[in-house]
């Protein structure tokens, strides 16, 4: 065991004289997550590594997404490490420190801990919002900013955390879209009602209920199933003999999928209507055929109309694929942290925190600026529906552009009303 | 009326998947008394080693259902591979260690195997391209697919096949006096350790076949898609009498329907005080109902403690 720290004791000797060496007027740097690298080049600016966490499901049912999100997020760091951002005279370099959470809440907190443990300068994460409720608890002790690229849940933002930040409208705003589209737009008298009882696909459905029934409709049915489940016929046939024009999932992509082809066995015809969760080409890969004629909706603007937006979607393209949903998002909001840690000129938490909530930053998914929640400000929700197996974009509610024009009317923010379902159906 | 009919149905074509893994569990505990919990990665892999086949002969121009047949074929002795293997490397060093070493051993193997498969095929569903064209028969206002007969006819065929293996040839015998006896079996010149062998290489060709049948019907697959199957199919061997193969059959059957019918009626009969999210709960009374009054299973016979 002894021969084994001697080199970890030189590591951070290293390390250290390499700080006091290139140290022009040394900062105190309280629990800064600094480890230079002892190899500086001699002439150039003094380099210093800030470590971001990452969290999302990298094995299990929806591991698809969840490397999605990560993806987003190391390019963001790969774009910040092209530009050799400097903060308070240093070179940073940044380093993504990807964690698993299983998708499962109790690893979510385990993996929360090592990247506190880690000293990390903040995390972008978690995908679930399952996963992401319990952990924002362990970093908001550990007072580092969080945003989450793809927790809609309500929950996360209003437990007063001054860490807690999301870059996506929630499920208030996206329930209602979706509630309210589904009965004006769609015609629906009826409607069914499927959760996969995870923090998400409740909470959406909870929301979409209240807005489908504030606007007239009936709820003929409400079912449940979970997250990992590949047969619904037994729900299905259950709904089936209720009759609804229209069925919602609260859900993600890998139950719509199995899903909707069993609609079609079944011979079921109503509309399939899901949330962000959902509304993946990987929905459209795992339905197929039976996914024509889908309505989802998605937290956000549609990436690729944009400004800045086809920039991403062509590099990533090509550096990793396919976007599935999320990773725009997860780009943004590792920017976001770095954007932050810009004006304040520091990487230490406690200093570039209270810039996280200020920030007003342009990003691939259009202008981000925080309420005082840590939502996200005039939150977008845009309503797709699946044609020839492609997701082409119906409306578009809220958002702002970045970059044109001004940023909607603060008071407008939907974000900010904390009233639930019938806000944003005055805005139609 | 027709909701009923159609919940019977889904039941019945869940309930054959069930029985035919089911079988795999029994098999090998009727014989070595081992709960081989690693037979649910077997059926997976069987899976996607049929995905694997018919995805790489699709384009070659054979009709589909040549081609279906191929990929059974190949997952089927894959999976009998497997199955030695697994018996090889796993379970026979261990023989004569007390129970719970080779159960370690089987959970074991399993993570080994989603793991393994992970690496191959990646983390992400795969969707199974449909072979068969599916058409939709409507009967007395319930609809089933031809898939769905095939799946039925297809398990029946090979449950059929196995009781006919296991009471009418020699190495049926062979297993059958094992299970009663190893070793008054092998004084008798029963070669032990092949009839172990075999039937760890027969439960894995039936995982397989449900592994296909699985994969055609839902048309996805996922390396992590055997473990609930095997949690499931261990729970209709027990509920049948693990041990025993017409036990497994039924209890498979059992479990698919009642699974069915909790799922359509539990909020109905509860008042929708319990949702369709406790539809495992109604499998589980029930088996924990049938092991109160026979501990042994449905079907179980009152054995001593073996092995």
């Amino acid at each position: 065991m002894n021969h084994l720290r001697i080199p970890g004791v030189l590591v951070v000797l290293a390390a250290s004289v390499a700080v006091i060496g290139c140290g022009k007027k040394e900062e105190p740097k309280t629990a800064a997550p600094a480890a230079a690298p002892a190899a500086a080049a001699p002439a150039a600016k003094p380099e210093m590594v800030v470590k971001i966490g990452h969290v999302a499901p990298l094995t299990g049912p929806i591991a698809h997404l969840g490397k999605d999100n990560e993806n987003g997020a190391r390019l963001a760091v790969d774009d910040a490490n092209a530009k050799k951002i400097e903060i308070d005279g240093k070179v940073i370099k940044f380093e993504l420190l990807g964690e698993d959470d299983q998708a499962d809440p109790k690893t979510g907190t385990v993996v929360a801990q090592k990247l506190v443990d880690a000293k990390v300068a903040g995390v972008v994460g978690h995908l679930n919002s399952g996963t992401t409720i319990p952990a924002s608890a362990i970093y908001n002790q550990a007072g580092f900013p969080q945003i989450s690229p793809s927790a809609t849940n309500p929950k996360y933002t209003e437990q007063g955390f001054k860490t807690a930040f999301r870059v996506m409208a929630n499920d208030i705003q996206q329930g209602s879209v979706i509630g309210v589209y589904a009965v004006k737009d769609m015609g629906a008298k009826k409607i069914a009602i499927i959760d996969d009882r995870t923090a998400y696909g409740q909470g959406l459905a909870d929301e979409v209920e209240k807005a489908a029934k504030a606007n007239g409709a009936t709820i003929v049915a409400r079912e449940f199933t979970n997250d990992k489940a590949t047969d619904f016929k037994a729900i299905l046939t259950k709904i089936k003999a209720k009759n609804p024009d229209v069925i919602f999932l609260g859900g993600m992509d890998a139950v719509g999928g199995p899903m909707l082809k069993q609609m079609k066995e079944l011979g079921i015809k109503a509309k399939f209507t899901t949330g962000d969760g959902g509304c993946s080409p990987e929905l459209i890969k795992l339905a197929g055929p039976a996914s024509e004629g889908v309505i989802c909706s998605q937290a956000g603007l549609p990436v690729d109309k944009l400004p800045n937006g086809q920039k991403f979607v062509a590099d990533f393209t090509k550096k990793y694929g396919q976007i599935q949903i999320y990773s725009p998002y997860s780009y943004d909001a590792v920017m976001v942290l770095i954007d932050a840690m810009k004006r304040a000129n520091s990487v230490d938490p406690a200093k570039y925190l209270p810039e996280v909530g200020k920030t007003a930053y342009d990003g691939v998914t259009g202008k981000i600026e925080f309420d005082e929640k840590g939502d996200i400000k005039n939150g977008a929700i845009t309503v797709f529906e699946i044609k020839d197996g492609k997701l082409v974009t119906l409306k578009s509610e809220g958002g702002a552009m970045a970059a044109a024009a001004a940023p909607a009317p603060a008071a407008a923010a939907p974000a900010a009303a904390p009233a639930p379902a019938p806000t944003p159906e005055a805005k139609k | 009326m027709d909701t009923l009919l159609q919940q019977l149905i889904n039941g019945l074509t869940l309930g054959a998947v069930y029985a035919l893994v089911a079988l795999g569990y029994t098999m090998v505990y009727g014989i070595i008394g081992l709960i081989n919990f690693a037979h649910g990665e077997v059926v997976m892999i069987g899976t996607m080693v049929a995905f694997t086949v018919i995805v790489a002969l699709a384009g070659s121009g054979m009709p589909p259902l040549v081609v279906l047949a191929i990929g059974l074929l190949v997952s089927v002795l894959v999976c009998m591979v497997l199955g030695w293997a697994l018996e090889r490397v796993a379970y026979r060093p261990l023989r004569h260690a007390p129970r719970l070493t080779p159960l370690i051993t089987a959970i074991g193997m399993s993570i080994v195997l989603q793991n393994v498969a992970m690496i191959i095929w990646g983390r992400n569903y795969i969707t199974f391209p449909p072979m068969i064209d599916k058409k939709i028969y409507e009967v007395g206002g319930a609809s089933f697919t031809n898939v769905q007969v095939a799946i039925v006819t297809l398990a029946a065929l090979v449950m059929l096949g196995l009781i006919y293996l296991v009471h009418r040839t020699r190495i049926g015998m062979a297993m059958r006096a094992t299970a009663q006896n190893p070793h008054v079996a092998s004084l008798m010149g029963v070669d032990i350790n092949r009839v172990i062998a075999m039937a760890f290489i027969i439960g894995s060709a039936l995982g397989a076949v449900a592994g296909c049948m699985v994969g055609s019907y839902y048309e996805i697959a996922h390396y992590q898609m055997g473990f609930m199957l095997g949690l499931k199919a261990f729970t209709a061997a027990v509920l049948g009498g693990i041990g025993n193969l017409a036990g497994a059959m039924a209890g498979g059957l059992l479990l698919g329907v009642i699974e069915a019918l909790g799922a359509g009626y539990i909020g109905d009969l509860t008042g929708d005080f319990l949702g369709s999210h406790y539809q495992d709960i109604f499998a589980f009374i029930v088996l924990i109902i049938v092991l109160m009054f026979r501990p042994s299973g449905l079907f179980g016979e009152r054995t001593g403690d073996r092995a």
